[in-house]
């Protein structure tokens, strides 16, 4: 039986751990608390927490302005919200002058699952990205997503972390060390490279077993800094393995397959293909439900890394 | 005058002739640009000097010193006005107005916090620096700091819901050491505030959010000073300075219209506007 954690979970706790080290944490969310699992901070460090209700644009900037006077602040609420709800405050109270606002989301992707497209976050890292001098983490499991909320506490600048709402597998040790910037390289292989971040890490490293079967050597790398993105190790991919697969939890436009695109077509052209959400809106389900029908399964990653593999010719 | 404050307190007659000075600049500065926005530059040049002149505690040559009161300019478009009245304070050389919205220099279109000198809060997009002022006001509370914080919000830009959902946070949070202002002039981009998005019963929308409201004529040092001397005295809630201006305030033909809300006058104008303000 394989260990899940919830990743929001681990962010909360890192949130209590953080605030008992540092007083300049402080902590905005929007009236989901008790979903985004602020509640821990709310309820240690009432004063360094503002719940300022179901008022996205407004928690943003006073961010933003708590940022300004030295603060360090932790904004939450669904990924739906934010950026969405708020992209214009992000934009110019936060990205423009580069403060140093960290923004958690939950309830991210697909995974959401039953409530429907209303709350399926699938374009916010189109959104996030798009904006100047913000650092995206996408943390694949618990042990990471904790590591990722103390290295974002530690960095100076806006940074946008992603979560998903559901128990994911742990797949790192206690020993897990996370760099910020730097891909993580999880099975080593010859023939093709899956690049995968966050829930979609152990759906690669499944697919990599499969394809292992039928003696296609898989390299899987966690690209959970989503931005600045790794270009080394994607350049290492492409010349070492000479074809790779992109897997994640939103549109194809403007996440993680758009990115490493960009630097694989400008620097090592090689066969791509991209495991993630065509340009549709999807519909309510369970979570498993969902990502079989609009193709983001290990046995989608197994026949995405087979048709690349053909293309190498 | 606050200790902190540098110089000596004009008098009110000397701020008079303060606020004349600013309004030639701020013409002088679009005039050269080409492109700008007079109008609600000179409805709050009384406040806006008001505030530097006289109640705000600040050092020019340490503009981030931490224990210096804030100003956030809202309303970004005024930002010529922001930037005259900073040079005349010598946070940066009055020679630099001439370079207002040119390529690589400091005084950028709309405030931006990176650029300038004194600047606290980029702006440009409307109804944001309410909020953004009760995340400064509320670090003053964590830090145990006393400075006060000021928002110069414009009328037009009270369409935004952002600023209710500014003004209902800063009533529940109680951030006393928040002031804000209100540049009521009346007109807006497209037209008067009564025909394109009604206001009123504007002071009752305040009131009811919780805040404790000032009206001022926003033209009048007198009124503005003693306003934000008793602002300074309450207690348990935030303050809103109802401030009834002119837009275009000291140039006729910029009077009280919506035409120079966001456009440059031509050589004639210029020099007409000028001529007005010796």
């Amino acid at each position: 039986m394989v260990e899940e954690a919830s990743l929001r979970e681990a962010y909360g706790k890192a949130l209590v751990d953080l605030g008992r080290v540092n007083p300049d944490i402080v902590v905005l969310d929007s009236d989901l608390c008790r979903s985004t699992m602020t509640q821990y901070f709310m309820a240690e460090f009432p004063g360094r927490g503002f719940d300022c209700g179901v008022a996205e644009q407004n928690t943003v900037s006073i961010a933003a302005g708590l940022a300004a006077s030295g603060k360090i602040p932790f904004v939450s609420t669904f990924a739906v919200f934010m950026p969405g709800r708020c992209f214009d405050q992000i934009r110019i109270s936060i990205a423009q002058p580069g403060l140093n606002v960290k923004l958690v989301t939950t309830h991210a992707g697909l995974t959401v699952g039953e409530d429907g497209a209303s709350h399926q976050a699938i374009e916010d890292l189109a959104l996030i990205c798009a904006l100047p001098g913000f650092t995206v983490i996408v943390p694949a499991d618990a042990v990471e997503a904790a590591l990722a909320v103390k290295a974002a506490a530690a960095h100076k600048g806006p940074i946008y972390i992603r979560l998903s709402r559901a128990k994911q597998p742990v797949i790192y040790g206690d020993d897990y060390r996370f760099t910020l910037g730097r891909a993580v390289n999880m099975r080593e292989g010859r023939d093709v490279t899956i690049i995968a971040m966050g829930i979609m890490v152990t759906a690669a490293l499944a697919a990599a077993v499969a394809l292992e079967g039928e003696g296609i050597s898989c390299r899987v790398l966690n690209m959970s800094t989503l931005k600045p993105i790794d270009e080394s190790a994607i350049i290492g991919a492409a010349e070492e393995t000479g074809a790779i697969v992109t897997a994640e939890e939103h549109l194809e436009h403007g996440g993680l397959g758009s990115a490493v695109a960009r630097v694989v077509s400008k620097s090592r052209p090689v066969p791509m293909e991209m495991v993630a959400i065509k340009d549709t809106y999807a519909q309510s389900g369970k979570p498993a439900e969902l990502l079989q029908r609009y193709g983001l399964t290990a046995e989608d990653i197994v026949k995405a890394a087979r048709r690349a593999v053909k293309r190498k010719g | 005058m606050p200790p902190e404050s540098p110089g000596q307190a004009p008098s009110i007659e000397e701020l008079t002739l303060i606020a004349k000075v600013l309004r030639r600049h701020i013409i002088n500065m679009i005039g050269r640009a080409g492109s700008g926005h007079p109008g609600g530059s000179l409805s709050a040049v009384e406040i806006v000097a008001s505030l530097y002149f006289r109640v705000l505690r600040h050092r020019p040559q340490e503009p981030d010193w931490p224990e210096r009161d804030r100003f956030i300019l809202s309303k970004g478009h005024a930002a010529p006005l922001l930037y005259a009245v900073l040079a005349e304070r010598g946070y940066f050389p009055l020679e630099e107005l001439a370079t207002l919205r040119r390529i690589d220099s400091r005084l950028q279109g709309h405030t931006d916090r990176t650029a300038t000198p004194g600047v606290e809060m980029s702006s440009g997009s409307l109804g944001q620096g309410l909020s953004f002022g009760i995340g400064v006001a509320l670090a003053a509370r964590l830090n145990g700091q006393d400075y006060r914080t000021y928002v110069l919000l414009g009328d037009g830009e009270c369409d935004e819901g952002q600023v209710w959902e500014a003004a209902m946070a800063a009533a529940h949070f109680r951030v006393d050491n928040l002031t804000a202002i209100v540049d009521y002039n009346g007109i807006q981009l497209d037209g008067r505030n009564y025909d394109i998005m009604k206001l009123e019963p504007f002071r009752d929308k305040w009131l009811s959010f919780g805040w404790h409201v000032i009206e001022v004529d926003g033209h009048d040092f007198r009124q503005l000073l003693d306003a934000f001397e008793r602002a300074r005295l309450v207690i348990g809630q935030p303050v809103v300075i109802i401030a009834h201006t002119v837009k275009g305030k000291g140039v006729s033909f910029m009077e009280n219209t919506a035409d120079f809300h966001g456009k440059a006058p031509n050589a004639a104008q210029w020099e007409k506007a000028l001529k007005e303000l010796e």
